[in-house]
């Protein structure tokens, strides 16, 4: 079996509990694939020598009754990992060294999966392209100097460049579905509650939420199975019946209601995007559902909406970086000096900036007019989705407003950079899930996405119409290597 | 509104980030065409909506203040940038 790599998670699991493959066969594989691929600039870190050890380990005396047998898996740093460097893409935590495990990846690892290395992301997971990482821009392996999205972009770029077979991100107004979109993968970012946030670098607590990133839906639905439990160290986690998402996926959507909401057809938006969405219209009436016209009348400002709360959250949670316990430190005069000078050449240019306008909007004299403003205007974002929620079982709309852009494109333009999540945030703002499949293709032969959003803790419907939709798209994603020697 | 170089000054006391005169023009120039985006939002009247402060739905619940990691002090103190024994180390605050 020479192309390892370019199997499935789902084969992958077959193959080693048939004994075809053994991990070390497996992990192998991955990091030669890994090793060679340094121009993609997915990993910050890579745990590669200690993997292999495992990988041994688990091969003297395999448990194959795991979900994730001996199974190889990078993450994206921003989930702790025990005794491995953990740095949210930042200079602020460039030399810290967790002295605990995230759940989700707890969860991973104790069914059987090995950690293969830390993936890049933007800083604090604050960005829509992966240029705001402390360690470089990742390459989308689509094209050269092509972004692979963000915030989980080196997440995208392994898994689509095949340097993991699957991989976890996290979503706080696109962070993983936008990505997918980008790179021709699948992404999907469950209910707030369904996956625990403990161990996550904190951005945004009312909407970050960890999730599965994959080459298909089946993969999707094995990890999220594995991720998402109740946890009581999050104080957020919810108790609700938990499916065997990917036993009980089903391609049969017969007369499912999808939603196509008339707000997501935005002035400007490409042919191309429109027509995939008309696309996709047909594929799900072809497998069976009714489609229904619905209307989300405060779409348009759930951007606004985000760019008020998701800066005030990460403003207060930031505050923690001060120098002191761990972390970078600069040289100050005095402890206040200190703090500032830390902060400031600690910190980049984009988390500065969301910083200062968060502790703006939550500032004397301003709290009312922005954060409870945007508080209010939240509720009639989610109002808008269990309206709609009364009609239909699921809502399909595109997954971003363009196919991905070139490095350097959009970094002089804040706003025009936060519009790539147009149709990803209002789902965070509403707490529910929402998966995004590969779909098609632009003119360019770049991937472009649709996006599947569900009732809160209703991942395992959302994940059934990806499955049948997916049979019916037959997407290829269309990559060359280019950035192998 | 327009957001002015003395009130860049005033954020970026309350956020511990030191700015300096060139930087704070470009963050003037950018947070006011970030809140010119906000304003969209003062087309809605909200009087009668009630703010949405969480999206799970549930009461916080309490748990015992346990203890659940042990023998930790010397790994959480070899993570600070400067440490003196079992201490953290800063820069003197008393004269």
């Amino acid at each position: 079996m020479s192309d390892i790599t370019k199997q499935s998670l789902t084969e992958l699991v077959e193959n080693i509990k048939n004994k075809k493959l053994s991990s070390t066969d497996v992990t192998k594989a991955f990091i030669q694939r890994s090793e060679k691929s340094s121009e993609l600039n997915a990993y910050i870190t890579d745990n590669f020598t200690l993997a292999l050890d495992k990988a041994k380990k688990f091969d003297q005396n395999p448990n194959l009754d795991l979900k994730l047998p001996g199974i190889p898996m990078a993450v994206k740093d921003l989930f702790c990992t025990k005794n491995v460097k953990t740095t949210a893409g930042s200079k602020i935590l460039n030399n810290f060294v967790p002295t605990y495990e995230s759940t989700v990846t707890e969860n991973i690892w104790n069914e059987g999966a090995i950690l293969l290395g830390k993936l890049n992301c933007d800083e604090f997971a604050m960005g829509s392209s992966n240029e705001t990482s402390h360690f470089g821009n990742v390459q989308n392996p689509i094209d050269k100097n092509l972004v692979p999205g963000g915030s989980s972009g080196g997440s995208a770029s392994a898994v689509a460049g095949k340097l993991t077979p699957i991989t976890i991100g996290t979503d706080t107004g696109g962070s993983i579905r936008q990505p997918a979109s980008f790179t021709g993968i699948v992404g999907l970012k469950p209910t707030y509650g369904s996956c625990s946030r403990y161990g996550i670098v904190a951005f945004a607590s009312s909407l970050d939420q960890a999730g599965p990133m994959a080459q298909n839906v089946k993969d999707c639905a094995l990890l999220q199975e594995v991720i998402s439990t109740y946890d009581p160290k999050d104080s957020t986690s919810i108790k609700f019946k938990r499916n065997h998402y990917s036993k009980e996926l089903t391609k049969n959507i017969k007369g499912k209601k999808i939603g196509i909401p008339k707000e997501y057809r935005v002035d400007g938006m490409p042919k191309e995007i429109e027509d995939l969405w008309l696309k996709g219209i047909q594929y799900v009436k072809d497998c069976g559902a009714e489609t229904i016209d619905i209307s989300l009348p405060h779409t348009s400002y759930a951007l606004p909406t985000y760019y008020i709360v998701a800066p005030a959250e990460a403003s207060s949670n930031l505050a923690r970086y001060d120098g002191v316990k761990y972390g970078y430190r600069a040289k100050g005069e005095n402890l206040i000096d200190m703090y500032e000078k830390t902060r400031s050449e600690g910190f980049g240019a984009e988390v500065q900036r969301r910083i200062m306008i968060g502790t703006y909007v939550l500032s004397s004299g301003y709290y009312d007019a922005y954060y409870l403003k945007a508080q209010k205007v939240r509720k009639l974002i989610k109002n808008d989705f269990d309206d709609a929620y009364k009609k239909v079982d699921a809502i399909l709309t595109p997954s971003t407003p363009s196919s991905a852009f070139k490095i350097g494109e959009k970094t002089n333009d804040p706003v025009s950079m936060y519009l790539n999540d147009i149709f990803t945030v209002p789902v965070n703002l509403a707490g529910l899930p929402g998966i995004s499949i590969p779909a098609g293709h632009d003119t360019k032969g770049y991937p472009l996405g649709l996006q599947i959003i569900g009732k809160a803790f209703d991942e395992q419907n959302i994940l059934n119409i990806a499955f049948a939709m997916e049979e019916k798209i037959n997407f290829k994603n269309k990559i060359t290597d280019w950035w192998i020697k | 509104m327009s957001i002015d170089l003395k009130t860049i000054k005033h954020i970026s006391k309350l956020s511990r980030i030191s700015v300096d005169e060139k930087r704070a023009e470009k963050l003037a120039d950018d947070l006011n065409s970030i809140f010119e985006f906000i304003e969209k939002l003062n087309e809605l009247k909200t009087d009668d909506v009630t703010p949405l402060t969480s999206i799970a739905e549930t009461t916080l619940k309490f748990r015992s203040d346990e203890i659940k990691s042990k023998n930790i002090r010397e790994q959480i103190i070899k993570n600070s940038p400067e440490d003196n024994e079992d201490y953290f180390v800063v820069p003197k605050v008393i004269e």
